[in-house]
């Protein structure tokens, strides 16, 4: 069970070479091998997306993806969202819109967000509901989780340079 | 402006909208090794042996332990409501002589890894002769260990509460109306798992705990006293918690198994547990069955009202001993006059998981159970049931209402309350009379819609007392200290605004301590909507102190007397000169510092209340119930931050409406869960959520606290199945239909079915 492989993640824009098992998952290393702990983890079966990041830039549930399927893809945390103290507008909008209480699910729907708006940013509000049912909050009721996201899509929108100039 | 009342954004969000939270699975330090529970895989049965030895000889494994290796620890014992005649029933931290449910910790496994722990942890053989499961907590009485604690039966107590003349009260009824409904199993489920990360500090000889939450106080005291050891030997952090809802943070066996480990072993024992295990071993609740019998007048007034009633509280008695029935045998009333009432509340034990509270625990029951009674007694007389709810309701000028019996060792005494009033503008809102008609005519066109209405009081701000300490530090900051816990809420928003109020600084620069046993030598932690009303009370009295100080202090300082004296922005002015002094440079110049002491202490309970609106629609197809809109209706005498009250309420409601839908805990013939993971015990998405509309008023403050404030934590759930259950009567024209929660399609399939 300890043969270890040789792995470079590259997390956030930085390289982390770490040993791990086969069957360790991706959320596991980056949470204990690399030290980002913002990405947490709800349920391990792939149902609550707590541990969703991107991977290429699509929202993926990590704790149903072995760290050794990650060599060579570009992974995004929650703790790349900000630029230094300026936060993303997703972060500022979840804020806002007191979109968060416990906060245990919101790197989750920050990162699905993330994932979604830069994929589809004139994407309706009824698709952007049905995207972020995918995952789970209990404190919320979701309400507030809706508005900050349809608030940061306006605000992303809104910086983005138009295409048609 | 005072920061009381304003929806300020909360002081507690960056860490965690940035990823930097520290949540119990977070902490780690060096040489930590992983504690991995061995769990029951069969619900009943005599514990013959364990086999290890595979398990302790794989490699990276330090030790496995089962009962006989802590033969020491004593069971765990009860925090609250300890009934005579409970303690037979008490769970100890690994399984002896038998297993009473499956996930019932039988052995536990101390790696290095954590997936070594897991692997190792499946190789101990639990060797257990099995017996029949006992399912129903209605049945007659069976044996709780037969052959070695002989004669002691699954029914560990019976709570009785009576007023009034009943007799009197059924001798004169016009009529005389029974039901008996059924509340299922579910539980709050916080989307972080339980954890805690034990340290040995072997120089100071303390054991710390991180992971702590809901009471820490309380546990740091038990956990010490379990182990031997003194009390301050013991200290617990709370780090941010991942939601609370009732479960987390009262005191499971893996806290006490990870302290007693690291004390053992000398090193760092860290666990975490999976949803699995969480779904078999964090506490269940609800799982109530009520027969009741009503003794009415011709107006539809209940002149009296009996109930029998028994919940299922699973394996054992846990940390919460008669806690959820002695609730709602005392709050099944609510908001009606009932003048003559007994209850007999039987605690049963099965094999099932171990239950305890989980939000508005004991209420959301017996709200579902006398809504549904008013509902019955409206479609027995031919009433509008807003009629009969009017009838029944306790008059403003009945304030405070003497409920005449106890609950939580308190009297029961509404402290204030404007019920007729609530409910008229819960009717003006609503539009009432158009939107009956409105329903009605889509019901005509053929849809399934529906509305019902439910009613309830909660309670809120449980005592006995709140202490914090404040202390002024340099460059314009206080901190505020406190004996409470933070389960996500807004704990640190709610406390600085009350703290600001009164010393005029902005909320970000009052830092908030919760949950930290070494800073504070008390606290009554976070439960029962207490801790606005307690810690927000305690810590008005301490800001007010601090205050009244700095005057003192600062009198011959600014050369004038302390009533010539204002606090504006953090300062101490002189009204009459003008010279002023900050009390970061105030508490500079004094050798001890600039501090104050809040105390707040409360015999009696402060009685929030509410209305709920469902409007549902069914699909005769699929037999799925839709909710169209929500509302909530709440009095919580005074808002400290209206925007995080309606967080409570909305988030509240989501629960209740998933629960009240979705399936719960249901088991096989043999005592096996079918909800053991996510994909079985369903939760509400977005896309089950209806908008919630929250009608949130302060008519009635209590006069039982200086910020007139009650609870707010509970009140968005309480009633949600009583609502749900009524308005799908209307939907599909059949009163009474409902007796039972959840109303999951097949169970409505079932009753539909049956009737046409």
């Amino acid at each position: 069970m300890s043969d270890k492989h040789a792995v470079t993640l590259n997390v956030n824009g930085k390289d982390y070479r770490i040993q791990v098992e086969p069957r360790r998952t991706l959320a596991d290393a980056l949470r204990d091998d690399c030290g980002l702990t913002g990405t947490h983890i709800g349920c391990e079966h792939g149902v609550c997306g707590a541990c969703t990041v991107l991977v290429d830039d699509r929202p993926v549930r990590s704790c149903l993806m072995f760290a050794v399927q990650v060599e060579g893809a570009r992974v995004r945390t929650v703790e790349g969202l900000a630029k230094g103290e300026e936060l993303h507008p997703l972060q500022k909008a979840f804020w806002e819109k007191h979109g968060l209480q416990c906060g245990f699910c919101t790197p989750g729907f920050l990162m699905l967000a993330t994932g979604i708006l830069e994929a589809e940013p004139d994407i309706s509000d009824e698709d952007l509901r049905d995207v972020l049912s995918s995952n789970l909050c209990r404190c919320t009721g979701y309400q507030n989780i809706i508005k900050a996201v349809c608030a940061a899509a306006s605000e992303m929108r809104a910086c983005q340079p138009s295409a048609s100039l | 402006m005072s920061a009381l009342g304003q929806s300020l954004k909360r002081i507690e969000d960056r860490p965690l909208v940035t990823g930097a939270g520290r949540f119990a699975a977070d902490e780690r330090r060096p040489g930590q090794v992983y504690m991995r529970v061995v769990r029951s895989p069969v619900a009943f049965g005599r514990l013959v042996g364990v086999d290890i030895d595979e398990a302790a000889a794989l490699p990276g494994v330090r030790a496995v332990w089962v009962h006989a290796d802590i033969a020491h620890l004593p069971p765990i014992d009860f925090r609250m409501t300890r009934i005579p005649g409970l303690d037979p029933y008490r769970q100890y931290v690994l399984a002896k002589d038998y297993v009473r449910y499956v996930g019932d910790p039988v052995a536990v496994v101390f790696a290095d890894d954590p997936y070594v722990a897991e692997d190792a942890a499946e190789m101990v053989f639990c060797d257990i002769e099995e017996e029949d499961a006992c399912l129903d907590a209605t049945g007659d009485p069976v044996p709780f260990m037969p052959q070695t604690l002989p004669g002691v039966l699954s029914e560990p107590a019976c709570i009785v509460k009576a007023y009034g003349d009943l007799d009197a009260a059924f001798a004169g009824a016009a009529h005389v109306i029974e039901l008996e409904v059924k509340v299922g199993r579910h539980t709050g489920v916080p989307l972080e798992t339980r954890g805690a990360l034990a340290v040995y500090d072997a120089a100071r000889d303390v054991i710390t705990m991180y992971g702590a939450s809901k009471v820490p106080h309380y546990n740091r005291d038990t956990i010490a006293r379990m182990l031997g050891l003194p009390r301050d030997h013991v200290q617990l952090s709370e780090g941010h918690v991942g939601g609370g809802f009732g479960i987390r943070g009262e005191l499971y066996p893996e806290d006490v198994l990870v302290c007693c480990a690291a004390h053992a072993l000398g090193v760092p024992v860290k666990w975490v547990e999976d949803r699995r295990e969480h779904l078999l071993a964090a506490n269940h609740s609800r799982d109530q069955v009520h027969r009741m019998r009503a003794a009415v007048n011709a107006d539809g007034f209940i002149l009296g009202l009996t109930d029998v009633f028994f919940t299922d509280q699973g394996g054992y008695v846990r940390t919460h001993g008669g806690t959820v029935s002695d609730l709602a045998a005392a709050l099944l009333p609510g908001p009606y006059v009932i003048p003559a009432y007994r209850v007999e509340g039987h605690i049963r034990l099965t094999n099932k998981t171990p239950a305890g509270t989980y939000r508005a625990p004991g209420r959301y029951e017996t709200t579902f159970a006398r809504e549904r009674l008013m509902d019955a007694i409206a479609h027995r007389l031919g009433l509008d049931p807003v009629e009969v709810r009017k009838v029944n309701l306790i008059r403003e000028d009945q304030m405070p209402f003497d409920r005449r019996i106890d609950a939580l060792g308190t009297h029961v005494v509404y402290d204030s309350g404007k019920y007729h009033d609530l409910l008229e503008r819960t009717l003006a809102r609503l539009d009432y009379p158009a939107l009956k008609a409105r329903l009605a005519a889509r019901r005509a066109a053929g849809e399934k819609v529906g509305m019902g209405l439910a009613y309830f009081v909660e309670k809120s701000g449980l005592g006995p007392r709140d202490r914090v300490t404040l202390t002024v530090l340099p460059d314009d900051r206080i901190e505020v200290v406190t004996g409470v816990a933070s389960i996500g809420q807004g704990v640190e928003t709610a406390m600085a605004q009350i703290c600001s109020d009164v010393v005029d600084l902005p909320i970000q620069n009052i830092s908030v301590i919760h949950g930290q046993t070494e800073r504070i030598s008390e606290g009554y932690g976070a439960f029962a909507s207490r801790v606005t009303v307690m810690t927000g009370s305690a810590v008005r009295l301490a800001s007010q102190a601090l205050r009244e100080t700095a005057f003192a202090q600062a009198a011959p300082l600014l050369q004038t007397r302390p009533d010539d004296l204002d606090l504006v922005g953090g300062r101490v002015v002189a009204r009459s000169s003008g010279a002023a002094i900050s009390l970061s440079d105030l508490a500079q110049q004094l050798p001890e510092g600039l501090t104050a002491e809040g105390v707040f202490e409360a015999d009696h309970m402060t009685y929030p209340y509410g209305i709920h609106v469902a409007q549902v629609k069914v699909d005769p197809e699929t037999c799925g119930v839709s909710v169209e809109h929500y509302l909530v209706a709440y009095d919580v005498g005074r808002a400290i931050n209206p925007m995080m009250i309606d967080g409570q309420i909305v988030g509240a409601a989501a629960q209740g409406i998933g629960g009240a839908r979705l399936g719960g805990f249901v088991y096989d013939e043999a005592g096996r869960p079918f909800a053991a993971s996510f994909a079985d015990y369903l939760m509400p998405t977005c896309h089950e959520m209806p908008t919630v509309d929250v009608l949130l008023r302060e008519d009635a403050p209590s006069p039982l606290n200086p910020l007139g404030v009650k609870g707010a934590g509970e009140g968005g759930i309480t009633a949600v199945g009583a609502a749900i259950a009524a308005a799908v009567d209307d939907a599909l024209g059949r009163p009474g239909l409902i007796d039972r929660l959840p109303i999951s399609p097949n169970r409505l399939h079932a009753v539909m079915g049956a009737g046409g």
